[in-house]
């Protein structure tokens, strides 16, 4: 038995592909999922990937949040079920509430499409587990609106809990304490906004995406949701 | 019923960085245009509603500012309302 990667696909998501390719080749099973179906089927884990989600009309993810996929997404995050968004994914993730803070235009008001470093700041979470605390990763960014925000008492509380993920070596877009990606208090919901399955193969230039989906699928094949250090 | 015509002007909240508003801010001084500060770009939602009264109306449009119109997080939003469709 492989595990099943539901991938949500939504009217303008453009990664559910490379997401998919990346996973098989980890020995996973990816399932695209579309968003207006309430379900994740079979999933043992789901990713929502990178895109424009609905044009990104409004705001990026503030109309995917409301996708009938998405009450089925809520509540397999709310079992315990591994989530990651990716990119567009992350931000639909953060419009949902299934995690904090906002995504707003990149400082300097540029789209960034560049490979970055970010470095592992935990590994307690559903996407960070096989990598190695302070370990740095060449993971390409692809974004306009990826300068995560937050109140200052949220970012107490992200940087107590231990919630931030991953963290730009060199801050590309004005992120708040240069924070790349987040997790919930759970542990289970991931967003980031690098891309790991563009830094899959050695001719994308990286492999370094592999310990982070490779991560996702050894949560995904127990399903036992991690504990918290809190 | 009668017909409500709404404004609700998004903007980020006091606090929150606005690139788009700082670059036009500092763009101004370059074309002539001396002495304006505090830049801020927002967007502005226009639409007609239906409702009993203009408490109610003014009612609903909040309660879409909070769940849609708005990322409160970042956001805040001012609502107009007048009598009549816009």
């Amino acid at each position: 038995m492989t595990v099943v990667v539901g991938i949500v696909l939504f009217p303008g998501s453009n990664c559910e592909h490379d997401v998919a390719e990346a996973l098989e080749l980890l020995g996973a099973t990816p399932r695209v999922l579309w968003h207006g179906d309430a379900t994740v089927a079979d999933a043992d884990a789901v990713v929502l990937p990178g895109g424009f989600a609905h044009g990104d009309y409004l705001r990026p993810g503030a109309i995917a949040r409301f996708s009938p996929a998405m009450d089925a997404v809520s509540r397999f995050a709310a079992e315990g079920g591994p989530v990651v968004g990716i990119c567009n994914g992350f931000q639909v993730l953060t419009e949902a509430g299934l995690l904090p803070g906002a995504l707003q235009k990149n400082r300097g008001l540029s789209f960034l499409c560049q490979t970055v470093e970010v470095r592992v700041e935990s590994t307690n979470s559903v996407l960070t587990s096989a990598a190695e605390r302070g370990q740095i990763l060449r993971v390409p960014i692809n974004h306009f609106e990826g300068n995560f925000t937050c109140d200052p008492e949220t970012l107490r509380e992200l940087i107590a809990e231990d919630q931030v993920v991953v963290r730009y070596v060199d801050n590309p877009n004005g992120s708040v304490d240069d924070i790349a990606g987040i997790c919930n208090r759970q542990r289970n919901v991931v967003g980031l906004m690098p891309h790991p399955e563009r830094a899959s193969r050695a001719q994308l230039g990286s492999t370094d995406g592999l310990v982070l989906l490779g991560s996702l699928l050894a949560a995904a094949g127990s399903r036992t949701p991690i504990a918290s250090t809190a | 019923m009668s017909a409500f015509s709404v404004l609700v002007e998004v903007s980020l909240r006091p606090g929150i960085a606005d690139p788009q508003g700082s670059t036009i801010e500092r763009s101004l001084p370059a074309l002539g245009f001396d002495g304006v500060e505090g830049v801020r770009v927002g967007k502005a939602i226009r639409f007609s509603i239906e409702a009993p009264d203009e408490e109610s109306a003014r009612k609903q449009v909040g309660e879409m500012c909070d769940k849609f119109l708005t990322n409160p997080v970042i956001e805040s939003a001012r609502v107009t309302i007048e009598s009549g469709r816009s």
